[in-house]
């Protein structure tokens, strides 16, 4: 095992900031905390790294117990938003600095240094840029720099705070699959903190989806998406519509209120949400589905992307919206323009029991 | 530049006001000093500047200076660090009263310091029973320096060190860098360049620093005078140009350092760009 996590709580003044978490990473695993701010996974990789102390609970580091001991001997390599850089130091000084404070005894010789910086600046990809200053590199750049000075001292993990939270789109998504490979080289055990859905999806062996101080699930990227376990999860890693519908009893079949056909609900039955992903939505310009589909107006379409977004408006509720993702050929096929009404209905549902 | 070059208004406006308060605030007073000593003959002015009386005042008055602020940029940072870092009751009151240098007349300072250190004052006496004196000689003028100048090094730390990222300290400290590793080569060098300013600035006031000093100082001749108590001197005896001779020594000495230092400070700046 390579990061264990018990039982762990932490309190900002009245603020639960970790409520009880408990979790196992795998050693050589690549773990994502991902939520949305204020939900405590930079506060939980924070306590990992022994940045922050937790209140109650156990951080074990390879089977041995890590409360106590201070960050530089947790053996772990911790890479900030901000990337942290030393601003006076050239790239190469940044990233021997880890190896030039140890003592006397534990210290490389200056050639042993040297080569391992150049051997990471050419990981990095940063050959030419060792004589450069911080200032002198692009976001991206600095990022990478922070990157080679965490794996300089050799740590056995590696904890990454949002590590391309600063960067510009493109950049970003560079950087991700950059790290997602340099991870399937070194295999280092690797967490990193997230409020980017897409991002934990396109790194991730597992995601640990987090909110309000809570793990609301830990699964594979496919696990978390396809079978997220309530309703904070799903509205999480996903845009979705929301439909109102009934059953008779739980288990029973559903039916959606909100259908031109209208069907009210029968006195005692059970009135649940109904979610739809946007590319789960059948859209045509005739009602062919017999008047169990919603009419909706094309308010907006966003043809970027293999599929196209279509922004809708109810017709029978002008202000409540709907999201459909289709392929460019439906769209094309149909002619579907701006300002038409077309009919939609939810291909696949979802409801939660507990929302 | 060219004006028209930028886009922002009032250059030509603001400059010119610029260069005009400069003179008549800074410049041709100053100039009054040349015109005023130029009166006297080569051989006049040297005499005048290198008396023996005058030359151990230049030493006191540089001397207790440096010593004065070197004390201030140890301390001072230590005041600006703690104000900074940490959460303390009374940590408003400690605040307002690093300004208090400020805003009280240096007399008061100087007969308040003179009264506590003189050998029968409250901390005098203890001093002297160790065989210790520091009021009326160059010890007390270093004691009512660093008073006055302390302000200047810790008002100008202060935004810096809140400023600093916890980051860094952060990542240097997971590097496996100690306390101590990481004060000196982390932090210190972020906050070198505020640092040196506000060093220099607390020397300046401190080579400038006059009604403080004259009470606790004593002021006796080639042991405790320093070099403006020298030109209030030569004025009451009318001698109009040998005190602006002396002032005017002691202007370009104070010129040349403060421009020394700024050029260190300004090379440790770059260094340090964002």
């Amino acid at each position: 095992m390579g990061i264990e996590v018990r039982n762990i709580g932490k309190q900002f003044g009245a603020f639960a900031a970790l409520d009880n978490i408990s979790l196992s990473i795998n050693s050589g695993e690549l773990v994502a905390l991902l939520g949305p701010s204020g939900s405590g996974k930079t506060t939980l990789l924070r306590i990992i790294a022994g940045m922050e102390s937790a209140d109650v609970g156990e951080i074990l580091l390879y089977g041995a117990a890590a409360n106590n001991k201070p960050a530089g001997e947790r053996n772990v390599g911790f890479v900030f938003q901000h990337y942290a850089l030393f601003r006076h130091m050239t790239v190469f000084d940044n990233i021997a600095f880890g190896l030039t404070v140890r003592p006397k005894e534990t210290r490389p010789s200056k050639a042993a240094i040297r080569e391992r910086v150049f051997n990471l600046l050419k990981m990095v990809h940063l050959e030419n840029f060792h004589d450069r200053y911080p200032h002198q590199l692009s976001g991206g750049q600095r990022q990478r720099v922070a990157l080679a000075r965490a794996l300089a001292v050799e740590p056995k993990m590696l904890l990454l705070d949002e590590p391309f939270g600063a960067l510009d789109a493109k950049v970003r998504q560079e950087l991700r699959r950059w790290l997602r490979r340099l991870h399937d080289e070194i295999h280092l055990t690797s967490v990193f903190v997230t409020h980017d859905q897409e991002e934990a999806m396109e790194v991730a062996d597992r995601v640990v989806v987090m909110s309000n101080g809570r793990i609301e699930q830990i699964g594979t990227p496919e696990e978390v998406y396809h079978h997220p376990a309530n309703a904070f999860v799903y509205d999480f890693l996903g845009n979705y519509n929301e439909f109102t519908g009934w059953q008779e009893n739980a288990g029973s079949a559903l039916n959606l209120i909100d259908y031109e056909r209208q069907t009210d609900a029968p006195a005692g039955a059970k009135i649940v949400k109904v979610f739809a992903r946007p590319h789960d939505m059948d859209v045509s310009k005739t009602d062919t589905f017999g008047g169990e589909s919603i009419a909706a107006k094309v308010m907006h379409i966003n043809p970027a992307g293999a599929l196209v977004k279509l922004e809708l408006e109810r017709v029978r509720n002008p202000g409540l919206l709907l999201q459909a993702e289709i392929s460019q050929d439906a769209v094309l096929a149909q002619a579907i323009r701006k300002s038409d009404v077309v009919y939609v209905r939810p291909r696949a549902t979802r409801i939660f029991m507990n929302s | 530049m060219k004006s028209s070059s930028t886009v922002l208004p009032g250059f030509r406006l603001t400059l010119a006001f610029t260069i005009l308060y400069l003179l008549v605030i800074v410049l041709i007073p100053l100039a009054g000093l040349f015109v005023r000593s130029a009166t006297l003959s080569a051989d006049e002015f040297i005499a005048a500047v290198s008396a023996p009386r005058v030359m151990a005042s230049y030493r006191v008055t540089f001397l207790a200076a440096f010593a004065a602020a070197l004390i201030n940029a140890v301390f001072g940072f230590l005041i600006a660090w703690v104000l900074v870092r940490y959460k303390f009751a009374g940590k408003k009151l400690c605040d307002t009263l690093i300004d208090l240098p400020f805003a009280l007349p240096t007399a008061v300072a100087g007969i308040a310091m003179a009264a506590l250190y003189a050998p029968d004052g409250w901390i005098g006496k203890y001093l002297a029973m160790m065989g210790l004196q520091i009021a009326f000689n160059p010890y007390g003028i270093v004691v009512v320096l660093a008073f006055v100048s302390l302000p200047f090094v810790v008002r100008t730390l202060q935004p810096v060190l809140q400023d600093l990222d916890k980051d860094i300290e952060e990542a240097a400290l997971g590097l496996g860098a100690t306390r101590a590793q990481t004060f000196w080569r982390v932090l210190l060098p972020h906050v070198a360049p505020a640092w040196i300013t506000g060093v220099t600035m607390a020397l300046a006031r401190a080579l400038g620093e006059y009604g403080s000093v004259i009470f606790i100082a004593g002021n006796l001749p080639m042991v405790s005078e320093i070099v403006p108590v020298i030109i209030v001197s030569k004025l009451e005896q009318y001698d109009y140009a040998g005190a602006t001779a002396v002032a005017l020594v002691m202007l370009l000495a104070s010129f040349a350092l403060l421009l020394l230092v700024n050029v260190l400070q300004g090379w440790s700046a770059r260094r340090m760009r964002a």
